[in-house]
C-alpha cells in the first residue's frame, strides 16, 4: 500500500494522540482509582419493602467512620430525601430501584449512576463543598420523570 | 421516475417523509424543555413526541435512506441489483413495520423512547413493527451481498468500486449489530409484551441494546463516509487522494465498531470495571479510522482546489464550490464531526462521563454527530440523487443553496447550548428545563437559546422537505445526469488485504465474542430477579 509521507506523519500522530488519551484514563484508573461502578450484586425488587437495608433506607456511619447511603429510586421519588452526608469524606452509595430504570445524578458533582431494578449499583464519591445539591433522575421513567428530584445536603463538619 | 432507480427513489421518499414528521416533533420538544408555552403542551405530548422523534430520526429515516442509497449505488457501480422483487417485498415489509410501530407511538401506547429500556413496556406491535423493519434491512443486506457476488463472478481479481466496498462494510456492521438487537427484542421483549413470559432482566436487555446501539452509529456514519470518499471529490472537481486507505478505513470500522457497547454503560451495575476498560480501549481505537478519513478527504479537497487553479497555501479552500448544496452540506457535516468526534472521546473517558452521562450534553452531542454529520450529508446527497433517480431538476435551487448553512447555524446554537447546560447538570429528556425542584438550575437561558437554534433547524428541515416534495411533483423533466464517482489519484488495480471481507468479518466476530461472552456469562451466572412490566404513560 502506497502511503505518502504527510499521510504517514498524520497517521502516526493520530495514533499517538489516541494512545495518550487512553494512557491518561488507564493511569487515572490505576493511580487515582477513577473507576466506573464495577460491582455485581443482585436483589429482588419485589421484596425491597422487607429488605433490612432498603426497606427504610437511611445514611449509616460505620464504626470506622465510613459513610454508606442506601438509596431506593422509584416512580417518582428518591428515598431517603434529603440525604445528609459529611463533606470531604468518601461516601459510598448503594443504589437500587423498586420499579423501572432511574438515574441518580447529584447535580454539579461526580455522583451520576443508574438505578436498575434487580441490581445494586455501588460507587463512592467525595463531596468537597458543603451545601445543598439537587438530585435529579436522568433516565426517562414515565410521564413525571422530570419532576423526580431529591435533595442532598453536604454538611460542614464530619459527624 | 427512471424505472432503473424506482426502488432507490421509493426508499428515499419514505426516509424524507419520516424526517419531515420527526422535525416537527423536535421543535415541540425544544420549546417544551425551554418552558415556552404553546397550545396542547403536556407531559404526554412531550414524551410521545420524544419517542417518535427518536424512532423516526435515529432509525426509520436513516435506515430507509441507507437502503435506498445502497440499491442505487449497486445499480450504478455494479450495474445490477440481484433480487429486485425480493427487495420490493422488503420495502413494503419495512414500511409496514415502521407504520405499525409509529401508530402505537402516536396513540400513546408505546411511550418508551427510542431506547425502550425495559421494564418500561410498549405495545407488542411496537416491538413487532421494529422487528419487521430490521428484517427488511436484513433482506436489503442480502440483496447487496448477492449483487456483489454476481458482479464478482464476472470480475475475478478486480477490486470492487470503493463505494460498494463501503456499503458492504456497512452491511456487515449491521448484521453484527442487529444480532444483539434480535437477542433483546425477539428473545426477550416480544414474548414478554405478549405475556408469554412474566419478567425480563432489565440489565441483560440493556446490555444487548448497547451491543446494537453503538455500532448503529457506524451503520449510520459509514454510508455518509461512502459519499465523502466516492462522490464528494468528484463534485468538488478533484480526485480521491487515496483509494487504498479508504478501504482500510472501512475494514477498521467492520472490525472495531461492535465490541464497544459498555461505554454506554459506565454508570451501570453488573459489569466489572475491567470489562468497561476493555471496551474503552476499542472505543478509542475506533476513532482512528475517522482521523485517517479526515486527512484523505481534506487532501482530496486540496487536490480539487489546485485543479481549479489555486496556488497558495490555503486559498484552495476558497475555490471550492461552496454554493453547491451537496458540497456545502458535506463540508459542514465534516466540520461538525470535528466537534462530534472529540465530544465522543470526552464521553468515553470515565471521569468526564460521570459529569455528562444522561445530561443535556448527550442530546447536544447526538445532534452534532447523527443530527449533522450524518443527516446533513444525507440531505445534501438527496439534492445530488434526485435529478439522477427521478430525471427532474431540483426546484428552488437558491433555497437549496442556503438550506445547509441554516442547518449548521441552527445546530451550532442548539448543540452548544445543550453541551453547556449538560456540563451544568441539566438532565436529558425532561419535559421542563426547570424540573420541579426547589433549587432548580441555571439552565433556563441555555434551554431558550437551544430552542432558538431549534427554530432555525426546523426552518431548514422544512425548506429541505418542501424542495424534495416540489421537485418530486413538479421538477422540470430532464435527462437524468450520469452518476459520476470520484477517480483516485492512485487507483487500486489489484485486490489486497483490505478486500478480504470474509477474513475481516471472521476477525470482527471473534472480537465481538471476546468483548461480550465472558461478561455476559458472568452476569447470567448470578441469581437474577426479573422485572414485571410498567407503563407509567
Amino acid at each position: 500500500m502506497n502511503v505518502e509521507l504527510y499521510e504517514k506523519i498524520w497517521m502516526w500522530a493520530a495514533g499517538v494522540l489516541l494512545a495518550t488519551f487512553l494512557g491518561v484514563i488507564v493511569l487515572m484508573a490505576g493511580v487515582e482509582a477513577v473507576q466506573p461502578p464495577g460491582h455485581i450484586e443482585t436483589i429482588d425488587p419485589a421484596t425491597l419493602s422487607r429488605d433490612p437495608e432498603f426497606a427504610k433506607p437511611a445514611v449509616k456511619v460505620g464504626s470506622d467512620g465510613s459513610v454508606t447511603v442506601p438509596v431506593v429510586a422509584s416512580m417518582f421519588e428518591f428515598s431517603p430525601s434529603p440525604i445528609e452526608v459529611p463533606a470531604s469524606r468518601p461516601v459510598t452509595f448503594r443504589l437500587t430501584s423498586s420499579d423501572v430504570i432511574h438515574g441518580f445524578e447529584v447535580v454539579n458533582t461526580n455522583a451520576n449512576a443508574m438505578a436498575i431494578p434487580g441490581y445494586v449499583t455501588q460507587f463512592t464519591v467525595t463531596f468537597p463543598q458543603p451545601g445543598e445539591y439537587l438530585v435529579a433522575c436522568n433516565e426517562y421513567c414515565g410521564l413525571q420523570h422530570h419532576a423526580m428530584v431529591g435533595k442532598l445536603i453536604v454538611t460542614r463538619e464530619a459527624r | 421516475m427512471t424505472q432503473r432507480h424506482a426502488l432507490g427513489a421509493a426508499h428515499i421518499g419514505v426516509a424524507v417523509a419520516a424526517f419531515g414528521v420527526a422535525s416537527c416533533m423536535g421543535l415541540l420538544q425544544a420549546f417544551s424543555l425551554a418552558d415556552i408555552p404553546f397550545p396542547l403542551r403536556s407531559e404526554e405530548l412531550y414524551y410521545i413526541s420524544l419517542t417518535a422523534h427518536g424512532v423516526l430520526m435515529a432509525l426509520v429515516f436513516p435506515i430507509f435512506f441507507i437502503m435506498g442509497l445502497g440499491y442505487t449505488l449497486s445499480q450504478e457501480s455494479l450495474g445490477r441489483l440481484a433480487g429486485a422483487r425480493v427487495a420490493w417485498a422488503a420495502f413494503w415489509l419495512g414500511a409496514a413495520g415502521a407504520a405499525l410501530a409509529a401508530i402505537t407511538i402516536l396513540r400513546g401506547q408505546s411511550t418508551v423512547l427510542y431506547t425502550f429500556y425495559p421494564p418500561l413496556q410498549a405495545h407488542p406491535l411496537f416491538y413487532i413493527g421494529a422487528t419487521l423493519l430490521v428484517v427488511a434491512s436484513w433482506i436489503w443486506g442480502a440483496v447487496m451481498i448477492a449483487s456483489y457476488r454476481a458482479w464478482r463472478r464476472e470480475h475475478p481479481g478486480v477490486p470492487v468500486p470503493l463505494s460498494i466496498h463501503g456499503m458492504l462494510a456497512t452491511v456487515i456492521i449491521w448484521y453484527l449489530a442487529t444480532a444483539g438487537l434480535a437477542a433483546e427484542v425477539v428473545g426477550m421483549l416480544v414474548p414478554w409484551s405478549l405475556g408469554l413470559v412474566k419478567t425480563v432482566d432489565p440489565l441483560l436487555a440493556r446490555t444487548y441494546f448497547w451491543w446494537f446501539g453503538h455500532p448503529l452509529v457506524y451503520f449510520l456514519l459509514l454510508p455518509a463516509y461512502v459519499l465523502w470518499y466516492s462522490v464528494l471529490p468528484q463534485v468538488a472537481g478533484g480526485r480521491l487522494f487515496s483509494d487504498s486507505l479508504g478501504r482500510m478505513v472501512f475494514i477498521l470500522f467492520v472490525v472495531l465498531s461492535t465490541p464497544v457497547g459498555f461505554h454506554h454503560q459506565f454508570a451501570d451495575p453488573g459489569i466489572s470495571a475491567g470489562w468497561k476498560l476493555a471496551h474503552t480501549i476499542t472505543t478509542y481505537a475506533v476513532l482512528y479510522p475517522s482521523f485517517v478519513t479526515a486527512f484523505t478527504i481534506i487532501a482530496s479537497l486540496e487536490v480539487a482546489g489546485r485543479m481549479r487553479g489555486a496556488t497558495g497555501l490555503f486559498n484552495w479552500v476558497r475555490t471550492l464550490p461552496w454554493g453547491d448544496p451537496f458540497f456545502a452540506s458535506v463540508a459542514l457535516a465534516m466540520i461538525a464531526f470535528i466537534f462530534g468526534g472529540f465530544g465522543g472521546a470526552v464521553n468515553a473517558a470515565y471521569a468526564m462521563n460521570a459529569m455528562v452521562h444522561n445530561t443535556a450534553w448527550i442530546q447536544g452531542h447526538l445532534h452534532v454527530t447523527l443530527g449533522t454529520t450524518v443527516a446533513l450529508t444525507f440531505m445534501g446527497a438527496t439534492y445530488w440523487l434526485l435529478p439522477r433517480v427521478l430525471g427532474r431538476e431540483v426546484r428552488f435551487p437558491r433555497l437549496a443553496r442556503v438550506q445547509p448553512y441554516m442547518w449548521f447555524v441552527g445546530v451550532a446554537l442548539f448543540s452548544t447550548s445543550y453541551h453547556v447546560a449538560g456540563l451544568r447538570g441539566l438532565p436529558r429528556r425532561v419535559y421542563s428545563g426547570s424540573l420541579t425542584g426547589d433549587l432548580g438550575g441555571p439552565w433556563h437561558t441555555l434551554a431558550q437559546l437551544a430552542a432558538a437554534g431549534g427554530v432555525v433547524i426546523f426552518l431548514s428541515a422544512l425548506t429541505f422537505v418542501i424542495i424534495v416534495l416540489t421537485t418530486w411533483a413538479s421538477g422540470r423533466q430532464i435527462e437524468a445526469p450520469a452518476f459520476e464517482f470520484a477517480q483516485a489519484l492512485r487507483p487500486v488495480s489489484r485486490m489486497g488485504v483490505w478486500d478480504r471481507f470474509g477474513l475481516w468479518t471472521l476477525i470482527a466476530m471473534i472480537l465481538v465474542a471476546a468483548a461480550y461472552v465472558y461478561p455476559l456469562v458472568t452476569l447470567l451466572a448470578h441469581t437474577r430477579y426479573g422485572s414485571p412490566p410498567f407503563q407509567p404513560f
